[in-house]
């Protein structure tokens, strides 16, 4: 039997797969999925540096919502620092991506041994951000992420045919006046929208697997942009639901390996499917 | 001193080989634009090591090796299948396989008993560096005597063979290396077996990972790897001194690591102590950014404007 929580928790990570499914959808078509890996190690710093600050005031290091926001600030420093490499001409993207991943994780970890001497224990649960345990989402927590998501998911909805413009046919959007500069940064801002609220879920390490996993399947067996988005968005969903349940049932499982791999099932029955 | 010896040398040495190692090997990763082979191999390797671990039920290097090498090969293999059968673009498919191997690796690092014994997530996910001890010193000379020296820790023996293989490797091969890493087109031309190269520089690239893995952890494996060779290629046109120099500049900041992690503070008094395999890598991406205010210092907006226009 679910208990309410557990089916709270299950409906946000829901929410959070749809949405990243979506969003996936049309930064796989642009080419640009893999900058959630950059983001979601990015990230790791700013979650750190938020749960020292909030528990420097006092405040309960806990709350999801300076952190999510902490998150989110140094993934978008990290979208800078990338750019700011790939600007020199010199660095091709993913050796960009190798370096800002690498560096602000390893600026993470030194914040976290920081954090670890602190008298007051503000690490508590900070780890779960880097592998994601659904389990420990309080009622709250998944409430914030699947509202989150399903702001992305509405963001998306008013902003359907610029965005397929923009990931078609750049020239296209252009010479129709749509604000191209704009509409990428919009895209780059749901990607990180989506990964800062991944997070406590499915963990830094693997956020970057449900952008990619079920758009890519979900492209491999539609025809057209609204097909693949509702698949890529039902594909995610079902992954994270179940990723979570896994996870709440087996309590050793981190949720972002169940919903990688349950991602991955989904994945392989696509390339059976498109291969008949 | 002895504290020296005991407690920090290991750590010194290992981050040292470690940091030279991967900076050597990096800078044909970056040339070749395989950099983000460098970030799935490091973590592709993980279910490979735990498998090799549980079957043996021990932590000696050789079916750990062994089984990481099976798995990088796989790894290597499947980015092939899935960009084929899943029509995807290479970094798609890099990801999609990286992240699939590593959720299965932490999967079976619960579900065998290895977690139960020391190879724990930790050790993945921030490195050990740390827990390198050389507790059977007893002076300076214990570095000439046989049995004090045989109770190193044995990752500094992993570590020292691969290095001595990645650096016997890079003299041996240094030209076909070059042609390879700049101009492949122009090698298959010449006869050259591209794919076989490639193939032999990702194995020994995956062995240097796996050596490095356990000391400075999954994600830091890809800062010495991606880091030393990335700061060069922003300094230097010139081969030899973007392959030697990141050997060098990995070394050096392996070691200024874990110095300024634990004996510095220490020496000066303060009661910190820092993950050291995270102070290497914020490093590492620290000389990357200097290096990108040097180079912009450098190059007048005219010259970049002309003939470096930056990739759209």
């Amino acid at each position: 039997m679910i208990g309410h929580n557990t089916l709270i928790v299950l409906l946000g990570c829901a929410a959070l797969g749809g949405a990243s499914g979506v969003v996936g959808g049309f930064a796989l078509l642009r080419g640009r999925a893999l900058l959630a890996d950059a983001i979601g190690h990015a990230a790791l710093p700013g979650v750190v540096a938020a749960s020292l600050i909030v528990a420097a005031f006092g405040g309960s290091a806990r709350s999801l919502g300076p952190l999510l926001l902490g998150a989110a600030l140094s993934g978008w420093l990290g979208l800078l620092a990338l750019r700011a490499l790939t600007a020199s001409g010199r660095i091709r993207q993913d050796a960009a991506i190798g370096v800002v991943l690498s560096a602000f994780y390893a600026l993470g970890t030194v914040g976290l041994s920081i954090a670890q001497a602190m008298p007051n224990a503000a690490q508590a649960g900070l780890s779960h951000f880097i592998l994601g345990q659904a389990a420990t989402l309080t009622e709250s927590d998944a409430i914030l992420a699947g509202a989150l998501a399903l702001g992305c998911i509405g963001v998306v909805a008013a902003l359907f045919q610029p965005l397929r413009a923009l990931c078609f046919d750049e020239a296209f959007a252009r010479s129709q006046g749509l604000p191209v500069r704009l509409l990428d940064l919009v895209l780059l801002a749901l990607l990180l929208a989506v990964c800062v609220a991944g997070l406590p879920a499915v963990g830094l390490l693997l956020v970057v697997a449900l952008l990619i996993v079920p758009a890519a399947a979900a492209r491999l067996v539609t025809q057209g942009l609204p097909a693949l988005l509702a698949l890529a968005g039902a594909l995610g969903a079902a992954a994270g639901a179940a990723g979570a349940l896994i996870s709440t049932r087996f309590e050793n499982i981190p949720t972002g390996a169940a919903v990688v791999l349950v991602g991955l099932v989904g994945f392989g029955a696509a390339v059976t499917w498109s291969r008949r | 001193m002895i504290d020296f010896l005991r407690l920090d040398l290991p750590a010194l040495i290992a981050a040292i080989l470690a940091g030279g190692t991967c900076g050597l090997l990096g800078s044909f990763l970056v040339l070749r634009r395989e950099s983000l082979l460098g970030d799935a191999l490091s973590h592709a390797i993980l279910p490979g090591i735990v498998v090799g671990f549980a079957l043996t039920g021990s932590r000696s290097a050789g079916p750990m090796l062994l089984g990481a090498l099976g798995a990088a090969l796989l790894a290597t293999l499947a980015i092939g299948w899935v960009r084929r059968l899943g029509r995807l673009e290479t970094g798609a498919a890099t990801g999609l396989v990286f992240t699939g191997f590593f959720a299965a690796g932490l999967v079976l690092l619960e579900v065998t008993d290895a977690r139960s014994a020391d190879l724990d997530v930790d050790c993945v996910l921030f490195g050990q560096l740390e827990t390198l001890v050389w507790l059977e010193a007893t002076g300076l000379s214990s570095l000439f005597d046989p049995a004090a020296l045989a109770a190193l820790p044995r990752q500094l023996g992993l570590l020292a063979a691969v290095a001595v293989v990645a650096g016997l490797a890079v003299a041996l091969f240094w030209r076909p290396l070059q042609l390879i890493a700049f101009d492949p087109d122009f090698a298959a031309s010449l006869g050259m077996r591209v794919g076989r190269w490639e193939l032999g520089l990702n194995m020994l690239i995956a062995a240097a990972a796996v050596a490095a893995f356990e000391s400075v952890g999954s994600i830091l494996v890809v800062a010495m790897l991606v880091c030393p060779a990335v700061a060069l290629r922003l300094m230097t046109d010139r081969y030899r001194m973007q392959v030697l120099g990141g050997a060098l500049l990995g070394a050096a900041l392996g070691a200024l690591g874990v110095l300024l992690a634990g004996p510095v503070p220490a020496a000066l008094g303060l009661a910190i102590s820092l993950n050291a395999a995270g102070l290497i890598g914020t490093l590492a991406g620290v000389v990357v950014a200097l290096c990108l205010v040097v180079r912009a210092a450098r190059v007048s907006p005219a010259r970049l404007g002309r003939a470096e226009r930056p990739l759209p």
